[in-house]
């Protein structure tokens, strides 16, 4: 049965795209959690909806067919110019992120469905971008997937001391010397391409569960920063791919699918970890260290009675 | 330090204005390779916003900063070399949303200027920085479960880990109890022994008082003494008398003490 699916030749490049999608996400949510823009992911995706009407209007004006040929070229240039956009709102410091990103929700949704009305269309052509159609993966959507994904893993990974530095403490970044604005504006881009990488698997709306959920997944089972994103990496492949063959038997929808599934390992996980680290052994959490005070000898001798309670 | 007899830090004339608050109000200072400055003065003096501007965090709305002789001006065209600076802040930040073991946080330190990945060996680099601190067994605990004062010391060993000439550190012994205070004191007494020029924003000398060189003392922004360090308050020691140091945990009664502590005689 499983080779079945395997063989068909829609299949391996949904489940190619899903792979590529599952690595990537997590890569970047890593980052946004870190900076606690979590929900920079949906800003960012909203605005996406506003680039594929664009390049529909385009393409329609262009006479080109298929008439959303522009759409997805069209969502990666809305994206990355709207979360650099974001980062420059976010130095200048006037506007909260939190504000600067809830105008971009209604912007980026409005602006889409506007546009699409006046490119001849109508709000449903946009379903399959806001929900995902990864059933429909051509084969030069894989090779945009397999190129940008390249592109973000290549960053996320290769410059992870440096993002890491920046998104930590970003003030002592800046006394280090280290590109800071530049970084940032790293982050902003791969986010953003990332956001479109993932649009065709989950859909705009779903986009940013995939870059945190799996995150959030990770940090009940870890505390180090790269377990965090390695783990997180690990989930997102198996709820992506989980995901999607579950659709291949089930006609439900990969991208919700793949969300549910994801949200589930989520309170699985949150529900088990505790009890996973109630049993193992802790070690003494106090430091043997004299006291800054001249203890009465009994206090001393109850300080070292407590100090091997702990051992 | 033999190539340069250049100060290690020279400021002229700063000024830092935030929105109407004129914080520093034209502030002179000069530190010589191999000095150890304590910068002192009452909470909101402008110790800490000198000391940011200093390192580039603040942008000066006015006047110059020289380090290690070169201009730092404003964007990532200043020719400082950042791996021979070290800075350590007033407190740990709550960081960021996900947890990070001390290695990870320690070894952000050894990135600087142009430097975005991490040299070999860095393993070994951070093992010894948080062996200074006396935190050698803690390199895989979470940072966000270390007690306030081990957080601080965990700051410390991002500076010292990319072995700075210059190190800058806001009040690194607040809320350290005394034993670590020695143990900071006895660190410092070998990097400076070593040729590393300091300058410490503090409330009190305490442990480093025998290290400290000069004094400069911030009032209403501008410095008001220059000199030899100052001597505690004659009533400082006056039976009765309690040090309150601060603690992430202050309660008011803290802050009152602690203001009470700051006053110098100039």
């Amino acid at each position: 049965m499983i080779t079945l699916m395997l063989t068909d030749p829609f299949m391996q490049r949904a489940l190619l795209a899903a792979l590529l999608v599952g690595v990537t996400a997590p890569v970047v949510g890593t980052y946004l959690v870190q900076r606690k823009l979590s929900l920079l992911g949906d800003g960012i995706g909203h605005v996406a909806l506003t680039g594929v009407a664009l390049g529909w209007l385009v393409g329609a004006g262009m006479g080109l067919t298929p008439n959303d040929a522009l759409a997805i070229p069209g969502a990666v240039l809305a994206a990355v110019v709207g979360s650099v956009l974001i980062e420059v709102v976010r130095r200048r410091g006037r506007t909260s992120g939190d504000l600067a990103l809830a105008i971009m929700f209604y912007g980026g949704i409005a602006g889409g469905v506007l546009l699409i009305g006046i490119a001849g269309g109508s709000a449903g052509n946009l379903m399959q971008y806001l929900f995902g159609s990864i059933s429909t993966v051509s084969d030069a959507d894989l090779w945009l997937t397999v190129v940008l994904s390249a592109v973000v893993l290549t960053i996320g990974v290769g410059l992870r001391h440096a993002l890491f530095s920046v998104s930590h403490d970003e003030e002592f970044a800046v006394a280090s010397g280290l590109p800071v604005w530049a970084l940032n504006v790293v982050v902003a881009v791969v986010s953003a391409l990332t956001v479109t990488v993932a649009m065709r698997v989950v859909g705009l709306l779903l986009v940013s569960a995939l870059m945190i959920v799996p995150v959030a997944v990770a940090q009940q089972v870890t505390h180090a920063f790269g377990r965090t994103m390695l783990t997180a990496c690990v989930v997102g492949v198996v709820v992506c791919v989980t995901g999607l063959s579950i659709t291949y038997w089930h006609n439900v929808s990969p991208g919700a699918t793949i969300v549910v599934l994801a949200i589930a390992v989520y309170a699985v996980v949150s529900v088990v970890a505790p009890l996973v680290t109630r049993r193992s052994p802790a070690h003494d959490p106090h430091p043997d260290l004299p006291d800054d005070v001249d203890l009465p000898a009994a206090a001393t001798e109850r300080a070292v009675a407590a100090a091997k309670e702990c051992r | 330090m033999t190539e340069t007899r250049e100060p290690v830090i020279e400021a002229r004339d700063l000024h830092f204005r935030a929105g109407a608050s004129h914080i520093l109000r034209g502030v002179d200072l000069i530190v010589e390779p191999g000095e150890v400055v304590a910068l002192l003065g009452a909470n909101g003096s402008g110790k800490s916003t000198l000391v940011k501007t200093l390192v580039g965090i603040n942008p000066p709305t006015q006047g110059t900063v020289r380090l290690l002789g070169e201009p730092l001006t404003a964007g990532r065209r200043t020719t400082v070399d950042r791996s021979r600076i070290g800075y350590v802040p007033q407190r740990a930040n709550a960081g960021g949303g996900i947890p990070s073991t001390a290695q990870e946080v320690v070894a952000s330190g050894l990135l600087h200027g142009r430097r975005l990945a991490l040299p070999r060996g860095w393993r070994d680099r951070v093992a010894a920085a948080l062996t200074q601190v006396g935190l050698a067994d803690r390199v895989h605990d979470p940072v966000h479960l270390l007690s306030g004062g081990q957080q601080q010391r965990i700051l410390i060993a991002r500076a010292l880990v990319r072995e700075p000439d210059l190190l800058i550190l806001d009040e690194p012994v607040a809320g350290v109890d005394v034993a670590s205070q020695e143990a900071f004191a006895t660190t410092m007494r070998r990097l400076v022994d070593g040729g590393l020029t300091v300058l410490v924003v503090l409330h009190e000398l305490g442990e480093l008082e025998p290290l400290v060189t000069r004094a400069v003392v911030l009032g209403h922004g501008k410095v008001v003494h220059d000199g030899t360090p100052p001597q505690a308050r004659r009533d400082h020691d006056r039976a009765g008398h309690r040090h309150q140091h601060p603690h992430a945990d202050d309660n008011t009664l803290g802050e009152q003490a602690r203001a009470l502590d700051l006053e110098v005689r100039p």
